[in-house]
């Protein structure tokens, strides 16, 4: 079969595109090279959505991001992805209120709403600032956005809507052939009218074998500490101190799964892979986080984890190939670039659209309900759910009280969850204080009795099993 | 509709010390029920399957699972109702327990009295803020023991192990007997945080190594472990990055530290200790609200399960007592403050009145040929000399309640 379009990637720019496809008569394929979506930089970024108010206006991270956050909670809601808009601050002291005013200005430009709070009106919006802390520039329409449940609804709801998804495809070849492409991966070949390339990290390789423009691409790496969700009631909205050249710089705030996170930081890399935290990079989040925010609580840390930047030039590079006709490329896309996601998906639909110019289906999926988490449902909901099914009762992950019940439906939804991180990116079991400690061996026995597959077959995530090997036989 | 459930003693959680209660409050004429997360009583024990528990409760060397099995036999014995994969949501100030079970859905349960039992968990790669990749191969310590006792499989076979806590040595030696090499134990202390006969039974007796002051500084791999840096530590406890050295591994467990899983406690003002993580609580193992009680490694981390049963029996017989009086006496209290050298005396709090009061304490370094010493206003009520104390096992101290005057101060003269 040819398809209408192949995209390559399934990070949040992927599947958004792909979703939004989706819902046209087209045939459509995402190709990821990892065993699941959102693996690489949509699993590890702040999972903010940006208001819009630093980027350098008329560049299209300004256009993509003051659009993306239009779109996105509309998203979330009907994605019901966990999600919150509660605003953000860029906290100065007395001396940077200038740097303040240089930011509102950029704001104003790029159409977002901001205001400059003093220290009694930012205490209003979140009290633990530190005391330095004289200004604020307050922006309401900023929030908070779980960036790989984002991304796992969108593919989900893509499938449900027609879109295939092959996962662990890494791509190796892209043939410019009469009227399209062919497109080769470690498991097939498959032939394509269109190449949407939402390969992110890999970007500019994938424009290389596909023989598009050449971009020259800057990797850098952030480091981040999750803290226990004990903390969240200390974080009431996202704390950034003033931006640098380097970014947005190490920010404070909740997380749309319950917890505070401090981070990232900045370091340039050459190895595109390289997602290992660092001591010095940790020690500079313990150093700069008392400087804006008073309640800085590394004790109560569960995690450190980091996650790339790809950077080509300064800006989002959005466009149809000037060079392969039907070719078209979504690389660069660093921060703001969930935020920015939806629009970036609208922008490429609209592309395909005058390139294919195809019908709409009818009848599609719009609405995708979750299933609320055990915590956020009622007591006589929760026990019709038990009667219907007794998994509803039997608590798998204790940190995060996931049910044994939520764990089954991952593992057979649309885009099945087949490894101990997969399953956790959709349910949360395995992402509390404990880290996986008790129910990782439930987790794995459950994901091996829903897939048939023995103990030692089950996979934390990017191939590599936990239980290695079996125990001697005893005679 | 939700069910009502009505009991004089309700004990959340259904290892060694809910056991242990259960059995004292029922004897003391108590209707008990054990809530237990698990599928079987007996909590970490059953993953336990090494020789070493029961010697001084039950005067007889058995494993894990075996000192599980004779507490569990005692209670099923026992007019105590026990709830298994039963997983407590929550528990407010008065006293009301609602749990979630596959079989009986939600209930909420009515005490008169609460003994928290719920152990303790492990410290994880993410608490200690361990740098580098995230692959498979590191684990906690009773991670992999469970992988291996219980489901029949080796997370791995080059082992390095970081922290000498007492799971991980045991696991050094189960690892080793399973056929994996364990390469190295790395301890950021300058002395073993487990106990004496672990370093000797499970490392001396098997070749292991074990480093100490040193600390993992990095881990490598990806998707799973390759290897890992490390290097030795100075005075701060931070590592002398020019000393790091790269050991190849295919596994890293962790075995550092214990933590009190108080976590139900949250919503509820008890008084808590910074040091040991669980409960301020007197000599009947009640907390700073009435009628509740805590004990085991959820109170404070023990280094016997013996400790743990007899500590489990005071709080159950308590809480009985306060079931069936409505209430527990008025009383003085005295408060026990452990200082020069001992990290945390426990109880905390003791009642004025007559009999022999045992104090549970650690101390926080080695010590050699030192003193303890258990003082009130200027009366000594206990003191005596010992070779050797060290932070991996508890101690113990008796004192005469009636002597007290004021406050208990225990610690070491040197």
């Amino acid at each position: 079969m040819i398809y209408d379009c192949i995209v390559i990637g399934g990070g949040v720019i992927g599947t958004a595109a792909l979703d939004r496809l989706a819902r046209y008569n087209l045939d459509v394929l995402l190709l990821e090279k990892e065993d699941d979506v959102a693996s690489f930089t949509t699993r590890a970024n702040s999972g903010i959505v940006h208001a819009g108010y630093d980027c350098e206006p008329d560049t299209a991270k300004a256009r993509f991001n003051v659009r993306g956050n239009e779109l996105i909670w509309r998203d979330a809601e009907e994605l019901d992805v966990p999600h919150l808009k509660c605003g953000s601050i860029v906290v100065a002291t007395a001396e940077q209120k200038n740097r303040l005013e240089q930011l509102k200005q950029k704001a104003e430009k790029n159409g977002v709403e901001v205001k400059i709070l003093d220290r009694e009106q930012t205490l209003a919006i979140e009290p633990n600032v530190a005391d330095g802390i004289q200004y604020s520039l307050y922006a309401p329409s900023a929030g908070i956005i779980s960036p790989y449940q984002l991304a796992i609804a969108y593919a989900d709801r893509a499938i449900l809507n027609g879109a295939k998804i092959e996962l662990s495809s890494p791509v190796t070849e892209i043939k410019k052939v009469e009227d399209g492409f062919t497109v080769t991966t470690t498991r097939g070949e498959y032939k394509s009218k269109m190449v949407i390339n939402c390969a992110g990290a890999n970007g500019a390789q994938i424009n290389e074998l596909a023989g598009a423009e050449h971009f020259e691409t800057v990797y850098r790496r952030g480091d981040y500490y999750v803290l226990d969700n004990s903390e969240r009631k200390n974080v009431h909205t996202v704390i950034f101190p003033l931006p640098t050249a380097a970014g947005k710089g190490i920010l404070v705030a909740p997380t749309a799964d319950g917890n505070v996170i401090y981070g990232p930081t900045a370091v340039d890399t050459a190895d595109q892979t390289d997602t290992a935290t660092s001591r010095e990079s940790l020690d500079s989040i313990r150093a700069n986080v008392p400087l804006s925010y008073k309640s800085a609580a590394f004790n109560k840390c569960i995690r450190v984890y980091a996650g790339l930047r790809t950077l080509i030039g300064h800006d989002f590079v959005i466009k149809q190939s000037d060079v392969l006709d039907g070719y078209i490329m979504a690389i660069g896309i660093c921060s703001p670039g969930l935020s920015s996601a939806p629009a970036i998906a609208e922008y490429i639909e609209d592309m395909v659209i005058s390139k294919l110019n195809p019908s709409k289906k009818e009848n599609t999926v719009c609405i995708m309900p979750r299933h609320k988490r055990l915590m956020e449902l009622g007591d006589e909901e929760l026990d019709s759910l038990i009667a219907k099914d007794s998994a509803w009762g039997r608590i798998v992950c204790r940190c995060e009280k996931v049910t044994e019940a939520e764990i089954v439906e991952a593992i057979h939804s649309p885009l099945a969850a087949t490894t101990v991180d997969a399953v956790k990116r959709r349910t949360r079991a395995g992402m509390g204080r404990c880290q996986g400690g008790f129910c990782g061996p439930r987790v794995m026995e459950i994901i091996s009795r829903e897939l048939n597959i023995p103990l030692n077959e089950v996979k934390k995530g990017g191939g590599a099993s936990i239980a290695r090997y079996r125990v001697k036989e005893v005679e | 509709m939700m069910r009502n459930l009505d009991f004089d003693v309700v004990i959340i959680g259904g290892g060694p010390a809910g056991m242990a209660a259960a059995l004292s409050a029922r004897a003391n004429g108590a209707s008990a029920v054990i809530l237990e997360r698990d599928v079987r009583l007996g909590g970490i024990l059953n993953q336990c399957i090494h020789q070493g528990f029961g010697l001084h409760y039950f005067g007889e060397e058995m494993t894990g699972p075996e000192y599980a099995d004779r507490f569990r036999k005692l209670v099923e014995k026992e007019d105590i109702t026990v709830m298994l994969e039963s997983m407590v949501l929550s528990l407010d100030g008065d006293k009301r327990v609602t749990v979630l079970s596959p079989t009986e859905g939600l209930c909420r349960i009515n005490a008169k009295a609460i003994v928290l039992a719920m152990g303790c968990r492990e410290r994880t790669a993410g608490a200690i803020a361990l740098a580098g990749s995230r692959p498979a191969g590191i684990y906690t310590a009773g991670m992999a023991q469970k992988i291996c006792n219980v489901d029949g499989y080796l997370v791995g076979k080059e082992v390095v192990i970081l922290g000498s806590g007492d799971i991980g040595l045991i696991m050094a030696r189960r690892m080793t007997t399973e056929g994996a090499r364990v390469k190295l134990v790395i301890e950021l202390m300058p002395y073993s945080s487990g106990l004496k006969r672990n370093i000797v039974q499970c490392l001396d007796d098997y070749d292991i190594p074990i480093k100490y002051s040193h600390t993992v500084t990095r881990v490598e791999g990806s998707p799973a472990l390759t290897g890992l840096y490390y290097a030795p530590v100075d005075e701060n406890r931070r590592p002398i990055l020019e000393k790091e050295q790269y050991i190849s591994c295919d596994t890293l467990l962790l075995s550092v530290g214990l933590i009190p899983e108080n976590d139900l406690l949250s919503g509820l003002n008890v008084e808590m200790s910074g040091i040991t993580q669980g409960a301020v609580v007197d000599e009947n193992r009640m907390t700073s609200i009435d009628g509740v009680f805590s004990c085991g490694n959820v109170l404070h981390v023990h280094d016997l399960v013996d400790n743990v049963s007899k500590e489990a029996e005071i709080a159950g017989k308590a809480a009985a007592e306060y079931a069936k009086n409505g209430g527990a006496p008025d009383r003085d209290y005295v408060s026990v403050r452990a200082t020069d050298g001992v990290r945390y005396a426990l109880p905390q709090r003791i009642g004025k009145g007559e009999g022999k009061v045992k104090i549970f304490l650690r101390v926080g370094d080695v010590y050699k040929n030192c003193k303890l010493i258990a003082e009130s206003g200027d009366k000594t009520l206990f003191s005596k000399k010992f070779m050797v104390l060290a932070p991996g096992e508890m101690g113990s101290l008796e004192i005469d309640r009636s002597l007290i005057d004021g406050d208990v101060v225990v610690r070491l003269e040197k």
